[in-house]
């Protein structure tokens, strides 16, 4: 492959697709942006989801610390 | 404080003064890697809603919100290339062909977009970026995240396949 195969191939893909350096955007999107913001979902902290993992593992491990730990709640 | 510093803050009212001035040129770029106006639209909120929920990795002092920006937009771009692999039409790509009868350009176009269809979002984006779009070289680098010579090196590999490619669907190249 040389430059000249470069060169036709772009002057191909060139005719056939438009360049898009002067798209416009057909409307606003900030209204579109603050619905995206409004679906945000309630994010649990990954430390939270390590500490729930920890408890099921100590719980199998141990199960005895189960009525104890209801004891206490 | 700055514009960007409050938006690295998480100042809602920052980011949507952003928004406002980089949703044109965030749209634009995406619409040079995805080719489709609806598309480029669900993506550049896609891509702000990233850089919103990123806003506390956004160093200020640096300062280049532009190409923090269209990095993110990049990757957003690509994601859906990913997503949408099997999708070939490029629809809005319609330019005049013509020294070729109508019947020969939709056949052509057909098969241009048949072989960009078989490239991988990444090299497709790089061959889009800087073949179609003519972008520099540096500045795609940058989008994507790697070395000039790696961009270099995915345009020729995409100009390999996609003359390979085409001579296999019998267009003359």
């Amino acid at each position: 492959m040389n430059d000249r195969e470069i060169a036709e191939t772009r002057k191909l893909l060139q005719r056939a697709l438009a360049t898009q350096r002067r798209a416009e955007l057909r409307r606003d999107l900030w209204p579109a942006m603050l619905q995206r913001l409004d679906q945000q979902p309630v994010r649990v902290p990954w430390w939270d989801w390590a500490l729930l993992a920890g408890a099921i593992a100590l719980f199998c491990v141990f199960p005895g610390t189960i009525p104890a730990l209801l004891y206490h709640l | 404080m700055d514009l960007l510093a409050r938006f690295a803050a998480g100042d809602l009212d920052a980011f949507e003064s952003l928004f406002r001035q980089y949703q044109q040129e965030v749209f634009r770029w995406i619409m040079r890697i995805v080719r489709n106006t609806a598309t480029a639209e669900d993506l550049t909120v896609e891509a702000f809603w990233r850089a919103h929920r990123a806003h506390a990795r956004f160093d200020a002092a640096k300062g280049n919100f532009a190409g923090w920006l269209r990095r993110i937009a990049t990757n957003v771009a690509i994601d859906h290339l990913r997503r949408s692999r099997t999708e070939v039409a490029l629809p809005e790509d319609l330019p005049a062909i013509a020294p070729l009868p109508l019947e020969d350009q939709m056949e052509m176009r057909s098969q241009i977009h048949s072989a960009i269809g078989k490239l991988s979002p990444n090299v497709r984006s790089a061959v889009l970026l800087a073949l179609v779009e003519e972008e520099p070289y540096e500045e795609i680098a940058s989008a994507l995240g790697i070395s000039v010579n790696a961009v270099k090196v995915r345009v020729f590999r995409g100009v390999r396949i996609l003359r390979k490619e085409l001579s296999r669907l019998g267009a003359h190249v």
